[in-house]
């Protein structure tokens, strides 16, 4: 079980370098008697990170990911929570799935697992799910989300939005107006133009979300944005915060790292939705990251099937693999920016990648400061090394990484749960 | 030249002048009694059509008939592809039998591209989904070489639902490179977004556009965008971008009008224009199998890493 | 795109350019002169119009490119011995080659029949230099392609030996004895601003001259 442990001069989110003591699952002030002790000069430690978007595909597509590989791949890329979205098969529309994906988590103890309840009855937009049911099953439902779907209907949208306040819930829209993307392949521009490929407009994403903050003030409720991809819904997201709503958004670290210029391949590995957009876009995303219009980086962890990515474009599954390679991408794209230095990076990954998607999750023991008393989840990253992403040796099942090939910096070195490591140099422990 | 033509975006000003001059060679065998010749006497060529075009796969079929190559027609239709037997499996399947080079046709954008990641052999794009076919470009610019013997500053309307046609992409970049110069015509609704980055100009109005054209290429009105809304009724889609012989009667003297086929006689363009003498129609025909010859030989006829040093 | 391999170079032998005159003049040695050229012209003009008893049936096909320079040559002086034009052309062989695999994608060159074709007549195919004898055996097929001629015969400015397949040439103007690691560079006025046959050592860095062919 979870032992004692002394991390003996780690730069606790960059800062000077000081020991951190682990016992029964929590920090402690002083070193426990016997503990075991980690040479941890020169990493950095976080608390764990929390994932408000990951597909674990388990019921139903055991042969793309499960639980244990999911989450297993979760650990691996230092989190300790996710949060596992509803389209499963049998979709989590009732308390019985989400309790039973709950209890996969718990199993595994790889990393939380909290599952994502679907808004609407089978996705279908038609019908609310028995929302309140999934709030108090034992897997404690909070974000509810029809993700790989719009809540289009507005009626549906607004009823939503008021239900879940009644257990303090968020609908995380995913943003895209249906009509408006029928057969959509990739971002709507000159590569597209260029590629013959269905155009996917921004406006698709930037209407849906222009309502929906409207929607949330108007009922007084807490909508939540997946996956945000372009810069005029950055604009509007700042303008809804503005007037003081209450609006988060998450974006993915390939949104923060890749334009549609990578498209000229076709090849499916970079088909995801929302599409990769310009460098426009990506600009835009990355200073609503350091400025905080954006609350949190979502991996929006997609894994799938070799058969289903190594086909034509258009007839290839969207999404891609993130787990493992989150930190390190999103480390790179900020850095990029070059405007942050040591000392304002790691506070900055801390916040969007652990503290405020915790929040917005209402998980309450996860995203602590790293200080006494606090349930001990975290990683440990290697600042200074880079790796070169090479997808066969990965935990997840899905190889769709596009970042394959690549050399990023920031290694994980080891993520703790609650004391327990369930990563250790670079192995699932 | 590159080992696949995958978009005319692939060939440089040279390499398309490359293939024009050796289609003008190749279509005197078209003038002979024994229209063959032995050059590609043991290569195989298939046909891997996703997507019927019985035009387009003759068109190649017989260019590599009149090179002694070995011809395969494997249609997506009565094979294992209709099975749904994967575009990579049907492609190590290809390269097992050894093709040399696959001829594909599909109904998807980039198809080729990914077939040629897969493949050894030659990878040629015969039309993949909405965006290129660049063997038609070189057949065009072939015969507007032909008719009005040179390309460089020609000015090229091309008229119709851009959006959704390979021929017009092809044509663009090919057109460009070789120095002519294009304005794409079209409803704003059949234009894509982005077209502003396009090597062309843009206009709406068909009226302004033809009296400086040397060519008008009228494009496929496909059925399925009659009723997907792009414009509001066929009837006034032909009335603004039809060719008519009153807009016939607009273009310069020697003015030629081109349509890459099957054409929908009475919707973009009528019956006597289509038949009239200045249109190139029934030559692009012909000329399309001397330019897949072309096009053939140079992507098949050696490797191509040789040198061409001459000995006798 | 997958540039598999890198593009030929293609400005070396562009239709209707000069063929590269390979090797290093410097070190090439003459074997004929300018004066020595006109002499092999004019006895092989000679020796056709003799053969063949006057030049009524003759038709003169050069292979591109200096071939067809030798045959507007022969054209002429045939034309000043016995006061007719004989129907000239050219015909491009590149098609119809064994070694397009070894050698790679060339240019093709015109192929250009007179009027009345090649029926029925003496077709004199020229060429500058005989070597393996594959490209007569390619010009002979193509022939066949384009009609059937009474006869075929072979005029060829200088024959280096080393012939592959069973064939002769009818008329030669220097017979010149050499080894395989030698090249055979003719020039002529018209392609490279002078007249002469110059032997010189293999090119560095590439193939013997004529082993592309050889095999």
């Amino acid at each position: 079980m979870s032992g004692s442990w002394a991390i003996r001069g780690v730069r606790p989110l960059g800062g000077e370098p000081a020991d951190l003591f682990i016992d029964n699952g929590e920090l402690v002030d002083e070193e426990p008697a016997g503990a075991e002790v980690i040479d941890a000069a020169g990493l950095i430690a976080l608390p764990g990170l929390v994932d408000l978007h990951t597909h674990l595909r388990e019921p139903g597509r055991e042969d793309a990911e499960t639980v244990e590989t999911g989450t297993a791949a979760a650990a691996l890329g230092g989190f300790t929570a996710v949060h596992a979205m509803a389209n499963t098969d049998p979709v989590a529309d009732v308390a019985g799935v989400v309790e039973q994906v709950w209890r996969l988590g718990q199993d595994a103890g790889h990393c939380d697992v909290h599952p994502v309840g679907a808004v609407t009855v089978g996705l279908r937009g038609e019908h609310l799910a028995e929302l309140g049911a999934m709030a108090d099953s034992a897997a404690r439902v909070r974000i509810f989300s029809d993700d790989g779907h719009c809540v289009h209907d507005p009626l549906l949208m607004r009823r939503a939005l008021e239900y879940v306040r009644a257990f303090d819930g968020v609908i995380a829209q995913h943003a895209q107006d249906p009509r408006l993307t029928d057969g959509a392949q990739m971002n709507e521009g000159e590569q597209s133009a260029r590629l013959g490929l269905a155009g996917w407009p921004a406006v698709a994403e930037e209407a849906v979300i222009a309502r929906d903050c409207l929607l949330a003030a108007h009922v007084g409720g807490r909508v939540h944005f997946c996956h945000v991809s372009t810069a005029g819904s950055v604009e509007l997201i700042r303008w809804a915060k503005g007037k003081g709503w209450n609006v988060t958004a998450e974006v993915t670290p390939h949104h923060l790292f890749l334009t549609d210029d990578v498209v000229s391949t076709y090849d499916p590995v970079f088909k995801v939705n929302p599409p990769l957009r310009t460098a426009e876009d990506v600009a835009a995303l990355r200073a609503a990251v350091l400025d905080g219009t954006i609350d949190a980086i979502a991996t929006d962890h997609a894994p799938h099937a070799l058969e289903d990515k190594e086909t034509e474009w258009a007839a290839a599954a969207f999404g891609m693999t993130g787990l493992e390679t989150a930190l390190p991408v999103v480390v790179a794209a900020l850095l990029e920016t070059g405007a942050l230095d040591d000392a304002q990076l790691w506070p900055l990954v801390a916040d969007r990648m652990s503290s405020r998607p915790a929040a917005i999750g209402r998980l309450s023991g996860h995203g602590q400061p790293l200080l006494p008393g606090a349930p001990a989840n975290l990683v440990l990253v290697d600042p200074a090394a880079t790796w070169t992403v090479d997808p066969a040796r990965g935990a997840s099942r899905g190889r769709n990484t596009p970042f394959a090939g690549r050399t990023l910096p920031a290694r994980i070195v080891a993520t703790f749960l609650r004391g327990r490591p369930t990563a250790l140099d670079g192995k699932v422990a | 030249m590159n080992r696949h033509l995958l978009s005319a975006a692939d060939l440089s000003r040279d390499d398309a002048l490359l293939v024009l001059d050796t289609a003008e060679e190749m279509a005197q065998v078209a003038d002979r009694p024994i229209k063959k010749l032995p050059t590609l006497r043991g290569r195989t060529v298939v046909n891997l059509f996703f997507e019927d075009s019985t035009r387009t796969r003759t068109s190649f079929e017989l260019a590599a008939k009149r090179l002694s190559a070995d011809v395969i027609n494997f249609s997506a239709k009565g094979s294992s592809v209709s099975k749904g037997e994967s575009l990579k499996d049907t492609a190590l399947t290809l390269e097992a039998m050894g093709a040399d080079a696959v001829v594909v046709r599909h109904w998807a954008s980039g198809a080729p591209h990914r077939l040629a990641h897969w493949i050894r052999g030659s990878v040629l794009n015969a039309g993949d989904g909405t965006h290129e076919h660049p063997t038609q470009a070189l057949l065009d610019a072939f015969t507007m070489r032909q008719r009005l013997g040179r390309l460089e500053g020609l000015n090229v309307g091309i008229v119709g639902d851009v959006l959704h046609s390979r021929v017009a992409r092809s044509n663009v970049l090919l057109l460009h490179t070789l120095g002519a110069d294009v304005t794409v015509v079209a409803p704003p609704t059949l234009l894509p977004v982005g077209v502003d980055a396009w090597p062309c100009a843009v206009s709406f109005d068909l009226d302004g556009v033809l009296p400086k054209c040397d060519v008008v290429m009228m494009l496929r009105v496909q059925r399925e965008r009659m009723h997907g809304g792009f414009f509001p009724t066929t009837r006034e889609y032909s009335r603004r971008y039809g060719l008519d012989a009153r807009r016939l009667a607009m273009l310069p003297d020697d003015a030629i009008v081109m349509h890459p086929g099957p054409m929908n006689r009475g919707v973009e363009i009528a019956a006597e224009v289509a038949d009239g003498v200045r249109s190139t129609i029934v030559e692009q025909v012909a000329n399309g199998v001397s330019v897949r010859m072309a096009v053939l030989y140079l992507l098949l006829g050696g490797d191509l890493s040789a040198g061409s040093e001459d000995v006798a | 795109m997958t540039p598999a391999h890198a593009s030929p170079r293609l400005g070396d032998t562009s239709p209707g350019s000069p063929r590269p005159v390979s090797g290093d003049p410097t070190t090439a040695r003459p074997v004929l002169d300018t004066a020595d050229v006109g002499r092999a012209v004019t006895r092989i003009a000679h020796e056709i119009v003799e053969r063949n008893h006057g030049a009524d049936q003759i038709v003169l096909l050069g292979i591109p490119t200096r071939g067809v320079t030798l045959a507007r040559r022969l054209v002429t002086r045939i034309a000043a011995v016995e006061g007719t034009t004989v129907p000239s052309g050219s015909v491009d062989v590149t098609l119809y080659r064994d070694d397009l695999r070894l050698r790679g994608v060339r240019p093709l060159e015109e192929t250009d029949l007179p009027p009345d074709g090649i029926d029925g007549r003496v077709v004199v195919l020229v060429d500058d230099v005989l070597f393996s004898g594959r490209t007569v055996r390619a010009a002979l097929d193509a022939l066949s392609e384009f009609g059937r001629p009474r006869a075929v015969q072979l005029a060829v400015l200088v024959d280096r030996g080393h012939r592959e397949l069973p064939i002769r040439a009818d008329y030669v103007g220097k017979n010149i004895p050499t080894s395989l690691r030698e090249t055979v560079h003719v020039l002529l006025t018209e392609t490279d601003g002078r007249d002469g046959v110059l032997l010189g050592p293999a090119d560095v860095g590439r193939a013997p001259a004529g082993t592309e062919e050889a095999r």
